[in-house]
């Protein structure tokens, strides 16, 4: 630092403070806290779910800091301004201090301040100063060193340097970030935030059609640069993609029309995605035809500068068939017709429920069981849907469409949840001979069957008394106990048995009777199931009846909770697919990655290309000429004292045998 | 006294490169070249451009290194010998692993990586006892265990890229794309750059501090089998099939490694320091290296693990822009990686314009591990985003 004599320009203080290594640091430790809490906080979520998790008044508070989009923030952008400017500004002033310093030699070197340095040594010699200079440059140029000779009155200065282009290092490691930085401001967002700003642009919030999204949130086909997202199901065109800003969006027009003909996912044996691919065609108006190309992850297609990139997949629109069995007395097996994405009314006695269907996915692939000698398996195809009230509240449910194995037995498999931060909780519905869930569907008809119960009560209580002799009055109350324990069971199954239990009996009878009158509904339960047997042709004595009417009784026992009018066994479906393209317009990263390249050259030339000089002055002091030599490194103070000292030494011996 | 200028210079002049190399360099030269020659005669036809334009650049990167550092030379041997072994002995299927002595216990990649584990562990301990009981032989014994870990591990490694092809011929690819994976790596490359720093400034007595991060990687590799039985090869998610990754993730694991040993020599500093101050005839302060070369292996390291950290974060948006549709995403990884050169430049910066050195700087070191291993595996641990390859 040079001092300063007397006032000083406010232009030298501002630059004096902007390229301080002091606002260095602290610009980069805010752009370091900032980008930690940008990672911390979940970043342009909509903003609803921030203000489930802050409240209102946090959300205001943060919102207003632009922390749910850091990066994009205004005092963002100021710190990552005011970091370019700093560097800018140090290497304007250290630039032409480093240049001047490559080429300089420092042949005015005085032995009074060479004797200071660290590494040095003085010998004296009795050769003429002629002779000793050229050995001594002789050697040093050996060693790479390139040199310069002053020859003063009484004394030679020999200054040799090498490694010169550690300072170009500096300065391509700094022209590099600020290079990266300008670069990507070509590519960010700014330009928009100064359109919206002058009210130019406006921030859509609404969902509707992109044909009627209002001039304002639209913007021209000739923008600079953009990056949005659109998803486009099998078939479809589209001309435009999808900005997300803030809590809305932007129409992004494009300048050509863009089909996805086809999606695919290729996969492995075990049933894993291998490759994720669309058939794209681009009917561009200057163009005579159609141009088709296949793109998948890690291969986009670059078209006139906009490169279309493809992000993941969903469903488009799928077209599945279901079969709905009634959980109710008196409602009838439907057939439905519904679309992914789209809704159907469902009436049963409950009342009417709308259903939402929203996925479809058509591999599922679990780790395998083990023993398998696979890792992964698909279990086939499965929907997900939600049944929405008249009040507006909705469970949502995962339906398998294949019967899924568990203990070695095939189940048809069905998920709900009321939250969907839960888990799904699964109903496995026993499948019998024939493959579907119709005997199950006819043991629970015939628990709502009044008749059909009523004659399970009867025979389960005649058995009970047989061995007793008659007892009218234990006849009723054994016969209104078994109504009462099939009443609560239909209705809360097994929760609501228990609940009626504590209610019913005191505490000190309880475990006792607990097991008795449990007992005594599966053993109504199973006269059910037997007379559903029979009407089949079968009979309960049969293998395999036993557990089919443990798995039945199961489901039925946490059917309450289910909380669906019916069952919906996917029969059929037709996949639509839809591919989420990415399609950016980036014309700073040309010069982002000159900035890369500069700042990773500059980065190795500064650390490896250490800037090493010697100096030599040799004095002739009557019949003997005195060398002091002294060097000095910009990096690694370790290595170069080894190396300056095997220099010395090859050197004194080089000099004493001329 | 007449003497040419070509005598001259043999006498007393540095020797050129060419001069000091011996008949051994040559060889390993010849042996690279041959060895690369050969995969090229034998695969090209099913190796991509890319691919063999990588087979090109590690061919004169390995024989620079294997004659700037003669040592690694035999480490690279016995690695192609052990794992050409190992292919050899599985042939077209994974059976042999069962009835092959060999696979079995010692080169099938399960088994060596094992090999690694205990080695590692046993040279942990080692280095420390040969740094307590002022032993050289220990010491000795410990850069043995310590070389053949490495062995182990990258055979590990290499025969794992193997048996990928031999699960399924589609799943191919090199073991670097789990957390199992890396963490092998991850060993094997802080063990390296150790062994490095070890010969250069020849002293042992940093070996159970760098070890003992080496141990903890390790320890957390038996961990994860135990608790996840995460050594199963599963293909690769489409997003990591590309050449890219198999550039960006060593360069990564370079700058992680660098860092975890500067980190480590920063701990050696602060002991030495202390050492010095409370008990200066004591252990510490004599046996451990110089506060200069502690703050100078330190600051080695750094710049190392940032040149390679930048290069790897570069490579990285390289990559993201081919995959993801924009060099840069602020995806936590990202942002990670970008605190971390942040931290590392701040750092740098404080000792070339500052002069700062010592106590302050070897705090700031092991501080910059913590914020390296938030970014290596507290991103994947705690923060969702694009990276979650390798999430538990």
């Amino acid at each position: 630092m040079t001092t300063h004599t007397g006032r000083r320009t406010t232009g030298a203080i501002l630059l004096d403070f902007l390229g301080s290594m002091n606002l260095a640091i602290t610009l980069l430790s805010a752009v370091a806290i900032a980008s930690v809490i940008g990672t911390i906080l979940q970043q342009n979520e909509p903003y609803q779910n921030y203000i489930l998790k802050f409240g209102p008044f946090w959300f205001e508070i943060y919102k207003s800091l632009g922390l749910f989009s850091v990066y994009s923030a205004g005092w963002f952008m100021v710190v990552m301004t005011f970091l370019v400017i700093s560097t800018s500004v140090c290497v304007y002033r250290n630039g032409p201090k480093m240049l001047r310093d490559m080429r300089a030699y420092r042949e005015n070197a005085t032995e009074s301040s060479l004797r200071t340095f660290r590494h040095k040594a003085e010998w004296s010699f009795t050769q003429a100063p002629a002779a000793l200079r050229e050995a001594i440059v002789g050697h040093l140029q050996s060693h790479g060193y390139r040199a310069r000779i002053k020859e003063q009155t009484d004394h030679t200065v020999v200054a040799t340097m090498k490694g010169a282009a550690n300072r170009l290092g500096y300065l391509a490691t700094h022209i590099g970030v600020v290079v990266v930085c300008v670069g990507a401001l070509l590519d960010g967002n700014l330009p928009l935030k100064i359109a919206e700003q002058a009210g130019k642009v406006r921030i859509e919030t609404r969902e509707m059609p992109a044909n009627e999204v209002p001039l304002a949130s639209r913007l021209p086909a000739d923008n600079a640069s953009y990056r949005g997202l659109v998803s486009i199901p099998e078939g479809a065109k589209v001309n435009y993609i999808g900005l997300k800003l803030r809590d809305g969006y932007l129409l992004q027009e494009l300048p050509f029309e863009l089909q996805v003909k086809d999606f695919r996912v290729v996969h492995y044996p075990d049933g894993q995605p291998k490759s994720f691919e669309s058939d794209l065609v681009i009917y561009d108006p200057s163009e005579p035809a159609p141009l088709e190309q296949t793109i998948s992850v890690n291969h986009p297609w670059i078209y006139k500068g906009i490169t279309i990139y493809l992000v993941s997949f969903s469903d488009g629109g799928s077209q599945l068939t279901l079969k709905a069995w009634p959980l109710t007395a008196n409602d009838a097996v439907q057939e439905l017709q519904g679309e992914v994405g789209k809704s159907l009314k469902l009436q049963s006695e409950h009342g009417s429920q709308t259903l939402e269907l929203g996925d479809f996915r058509l591999y599922n692939v679990q780790p395998a069981k083990p023993g398998s000698g696979k890792e992964f398996q698909d279990i086939g195809p499965k929907f997900i849907f939600k049944l929405r009230d008249e009040k507006g509240t909705a469970l949502e449910y995962e339906n398998y469409m294949l019967p899924l194995e568990y203990e070695g037995r095939q189940y048809l498999v069905s998920g709900v949840r009321d939250n969907p931060n839960d888990k799904f909780t699964y109903l496995r519905f026993p499948i019998d001979a024939e493959g579907g869930i119709d005997r199950f569907m006819r043991f629970y008809a015939a628990l709502h069957d009044k008749q059909k119960a009523q004659a399970a009560v009867q025979k389960t209580v005649t058995r009970q008394l047989a061995a007793a002799p008659a007892n009218p009055s234990m006849q009723q109350t054994l016969t209104a106990l078994l109504d009462m324990l099939l009443t609560q069971f239909k209705a809360g199954g097994f929760d609501a048995v228990t609940e009626y239990i504590r209610q019913s009996l005191p505490q000190e009878q309880r475990a006792q009777a607990a097991q008795l009158y449990v007992e005594l509904l599966h053993e109504t339960l199973r006269e059910l199931y037997a007379g559903v047997v029979a009407s089949e042709g079968g009979s309960v004595d049969a293998a395999d009846h036993s557990r089919f009417f443990d798995d039945a009784v199961n489901v039925l026992g946490v059917l309450s909770a289910y909380g669906a009018p019916y069952v919906l066994q996917l029969t059929d479906f037709r996949q639509v697919q839809a591919s989420a393209l990415q399609i950016t317009r980036t014309p700073g990263k040309a010069v982002v990655y000159l900035g890369f390249g500069l700042l990773l050259v500059g980065v190795f030339i500064m650390f490896y290309l250490p800037q090493q000089r010697i100096w030599a002055v040799l004095r002739q002091e009557g019949d003997t000429t005195r060398v002091l030599i002294a060097g000095s490194s910009n990096r690694d103070p370790l290595g170069f004292a080894q190396r300056f000292q095997s220099v010395c030494e090859a050197l004194e011996a080089r000099l004493k045998a001329l | 006294m007449a003497v040419t200028r070509d005598s001259m210079k043999k006498e007393f002049g540095k020797r050129s490169l060419w001069a000091t190399l011996s008949g051994v360099d040559w060889a390993f030269a010849a042996l690279v070249i041959a060895g690369a020659g050969f995969v090229l005669y034998r695969y090209a036809a099913v190796m991509n451009s890319y691919e063999i334009i990588i087979l090109s650049g590690v061919v004169p990167a390995m024989i620079a290194l294997g004659w700037h550092w003669k040592a690694v030379r035999w480490l690279l041997l016995a690695v192609a010998g052990l794992s050409l072994s190992a292919v050899g002995l599985y042939g077209d299927s994974l059976a042999p692993a069962e009835t092959s002595f060999l696979l079995k216990f010692l080169i099938s990649s399960q088994s060596a990586i094992m090999w690694m584990s205990v080695l590692f562990v046993l040279a942990t301990v080692i280095y420390f006892a040969a740094l307590f009981l002022r032993s050289e032989y220990a010491g000795r014994v410990a850069s043995a265990l310590t070389w053949s870990a490495a062995a182990m591990g990258l055979t590990g490694l290499m025969v794992r890229w193997r048996e990928s092809y031999l699960v399924h011929v589609d799943y191919g690819h090199i073991p670097i794309s789990n957390l199992y994976e890396v963490f092998v790596l991850f060993s094997i490359i802080t063990a390296l750059l150790y062994l490095y720093y070890e010969g250069r400034y020849q002293t042992r007595a940093l070996g159970g501090f760098v070890l003992l991060i080496i141990s903890a990687a390790v320890g957390f590799v038996l961990w994860y089998i135990f608790e996840y039985g995460g050594t199963g090869i599963a293909p690769l998610v489409p997003a990591l099939q590309s050449y890219w990754m198999k550039i960006h993730v060593p360069a990564n694991f370079i700058g992680y490694g660098s860092f975890s040993l500067a980190a480590m020599v920063g701990v050696a500093y602060l002991l030495r320091e202390r050492g010095e101050r409370r008990n200066p005839n004591g252990l510490l302060a004599t046996r451990l290296p110089t506060l200069d070369v502690l703050d100078d292996v330190m600051y080695k390291a750094i710049t190392l693990g940032f040149g390679f950290f930048t290069l790897a974060t570069i490579l990285g948006a390289l990559w993201a822009a081919e995959a993801w549709g924009g060099y840069w995403s602020w995806d936590p990884k990202e942002t990670w990686a970008l605190i971390v050169l942040l931290n590392y430049a701040a750092w740098l910066h404080m000792r070339f314009s500052k002069g700062w050195r010592g106590r302050p700087m070897a705090w700031w070191a092991i501080g910059g591990l913590f914020v390296t291993l938030f970014a290596f595996m507290g991103v994947n641990l705690f923060l969702s985003g694009l990276h979650s390859y390798g999430s538990l």
